[in-house]
């Protein structure tokens, strides 16, 4: 088990690397000078640009600024400066909170009500609920987020005046429900799917067979019994969408008006602020392949066949 | 149907590499089942005795077929696409208005004129005095290029990736594998964002480049673990035995025998990079003008929301029948594929 983990996380390093610097490459190499483009229409002044460009150590190859900034944040824990002169690491301390609390609500949806749709058409296979629940999912999954979100927006916010229609700086539980109710809207339709799928394979299995044969409840075959042995899929798919749903929040946070992590990258992206990019960039990196890790765990917890020497 | 027996896959040997690869990503972890052709051949031919008895064995493809077109699913989204694709082609069929012929002063957000079928206010007028129907119906080229086109960049990019590195395995593998990962944890719109906004004329193609970029990883994955299950088959063994060349066992024994879990995936992903367009568009940072494309005026329809749901409705609704025609066409391939789903 501890090699195991020592060499996952010795493996993690070249895709960390090379995530991150890919994005500095995306972000660094594009054309256009980030400075200059400070000055919109106006031309701009070439002396403070190249002090800035020197300040910012933007002169340098791409790969000693990438070293550069590395160690910077491995020895000071530094992630550079926005172009306002804040610490980048401020300003993620600020979004990042906001964007945890938003992906929990959509996850705590997607579980409680992916599992449950799940389960239900899986149990109901080829019935009329299970149909019910395909064509939901089907029409979750096509209605793309940013219509979905402006509508139930409209219904839930402002016509029956049930909640506030954004978010805004506090980021409150409450307020956060039904931005949280829409980003998870996605999930919920996939995890359904995956749901579904395993537990009908499952059913014809012969552990459950001999469960029902040996007279269990149908309650504890099913919930102890066919629940545990189909979670593999589902812990997957909920484990890679913690990262997803914080950085894949571009357009609920913008809707919504959530000043969380999607909300700040979209702004950053379209500023060119590189620093903020990459750093925001950097730590999604790192809890998406986190949270890969602690499933590959889980499956060893979920299914005793699995272990890692 | 004959009821197959399914052989739960987890033998203590396999499941740490099935563990490892996690090709199982989002919707398509449904799809990663699909057993090879040879083994779904077996179980048809051996289960369907009674069924096919007066009928030689079908091939795995006939036999998909044969499932396909009794399947509703499949009938109707098949009829949306080819009507889709139509639109696409030759939109000057479907309207002779000009989508962007604009009259503010006789009809800013003229509301839909339901029996005027096919005629240029039939859906209303936007907040520019243009005729719905008319760009709903020209909006769908962009979409079904930027669909298309970069499924087949996708497929075609992942297929190779991951079939190198199931095949020949060792540092190989390990190599491609890390590529595969670096890429695949950059989330899709937050990496086609990055490059979009580096570049200063955005039009379908270059839209196609940035999802393709990052969009490949997924089928790579799951074609190195069909990959990995094909090739310790005997037909591989036997083909390597009468002395075929390694590219000839890839081309002609593997790639068929692997590549269906790839087609499904595929034809669902086709959804999602269309849904994709239309986000980045939404964003402002995708299409733009003169182009015509349902993301856009869903973003411009979004201000006048209030007063003319019917300029956001439209667009929108051709937007989702389009992805959900292409997600139900997979989910159809995938049931006729998978005969243990049956």
């Amino acid at each position: 088990m501890g090699r195991y983990v020592a060499r996952r996380l010795l493996q993690m390093i070249p895709v960390f690397l090379g995530t991150t610097f890919l994005i500095y490459v995306m972000v660094y190499s594009l054309p256009g000078d980030p400075i200059s483009a400070l000055y919109g229409d106006k031309a701009a002044d070439k002396v403070f640009v190249a002090s800035k460009r020197k300040e910012l150590g933007l002169d340098d190859p791409l790969v000693v600024q990438y070293f550069n900034y590395l160690k910077n944040i491995v020895l000071h824990w530094d992630f550079g400066k926005a172009f306002n002169g804040q610490p980048v690491w401020n300003e993620m301390k600020r979004v990042f909170p906001i964007s945890l609390k938003l992906a929990t609500v959509a996850i705590g949806f997607e579980i409680v009500v992916g599992v449950a749709l799940g389960v239900l058409s899986g149990l109901r296979r080829g019935k009329f609920a299970d149909r019910i629940v395909l064509v939901i999912t089907l029409l979750i999954i096509s209605i793309p987020i940013f219509v979905l979100g402006r509508v139930i927006q409209w219904t839930v916010a402002i016509k029956w005046d049930l909640t506030k229609p954004t978010v805004g700086g506090e980021a409150h539980w409450a307020d956060l429900m039904m931005p949280g109710f829409v980003l998870g809207a996605l999930a919920v339709a996939f995890l359904a799917r995956v749901t579904r799928t395993s537990i009908v394979e499952n059913l014809r299995a012969d552990y459950i067979r001999t469960a029902t044969a040996k007279g269990l409840p149908r309650r504890r075959v099913i919930t102890v019994h066919l629940l545990r042995n189909s979670m593999i899929p589902m812990v997957t798919l909920i484990g890679t969408d913690l990262g997803t749903l914080m950085g894949g929040a571009i357009v609920t946070e913008g809707i919504f008006n959530v000043p969380g992590v999607g909300y700040t990258l979209f702004q950053a992206i379209r500023l060119k602020e590189g620093p903020t990019v990459i750093g925001i960039v950097t730590v999604l990196v790192l809890i998406f392949l986190a949270c890969s890790l602690i499933v590959d765990l889980l499956y060893a917890v979920l299914d005793p066949r699995i272990r890692y020497a | 149907m004959p009821e197959t027996t399914p052989t739960p896959q987890h033998n203590p040997e396999h499941a740490p590499t099935q563990v490892e690869q996690r090709a199982m990503d989002l919707a398509t972890s449904e799809a990663v089942a699909i057993p090879t052709q040879a083994s779904s051949r077996e179980e048809v031919v051996a289960a369907g005795d009674g069924l096919l008895s007066a009928e030689e064995a079908r091939s795995l493809a006939s036999d998909a077929w044969h499932e396909l077109r009794r399947n509703a699913f499949f009938v109707v989204s098949a009829i949306l696409i080819v009507l889709l694709i139509l639109i696409a082609a030759f939109p000057g069929m479907f309207t002779t208005t000009d989508p962007r012929d604009a009259n503010l002063k006789d009809h800013y957000l003229g509301a839909p004129q339901w029996s005027h079928f096919f005629q240029a206010d039939w859906f209303g007028y936007d907040g520019q005095g243009h005729s719905i129907y008319s760009r709903v119906i020209y909006g769908a080229r962009a979409s079904i290029i930027v669909g298309i086109v970069t499924t087949a960049f996708v497929a075609v990019l992942g297929t190779l990736i991951g079939m190198l590195a199931g095949y020949f395995g060792g540092w190989i593998d390990a190599v491609l594998s890390r590529v595969v990962d670096i890429f695949f944890a950059i989330p899709l719109l937050l990496g086609a964002l990055v490059i979009m906004q580096a570049i200063k004329d955005r039009n379908e193609w270059t839209v196609v480049l940035a999802l393709g970029a990052l969009g490949w990883t997924q089928i790579a994955r799951i074609m190195r673990g069909s990959v990995m299950q094909v090739k310790n088959a005997d037909y591989v063994t036997a083909a390597r035995a009468l002395g075929a060349s390694t590219w000839r066992i890839l081309w002609k024994h593997i790639m068929p025998n692997a590549i269906a879990p790839v087609i499904v995936v595929s034809t669902i992903s086709l959804g999602v990079f269309i849904s994709s367009e239309a986000t980045l568009s939404f964003l402002g940072i995708g299409l733009q003008e003169p182009t015509v494309s349902w993301g856009l005026d869903i973003s411009s329809a979004g201000d006048v929301l209030r007063d003319a749901p019917h300029a956001v409705f439209f667009p929108s609704a051709f937007l989702s029948i389009t992805v959900l025609s292409f997600i139900m066409l997979g989910d159809a391939v995938r049931d006729a594929l998978d005969p243990k789903l049956r």
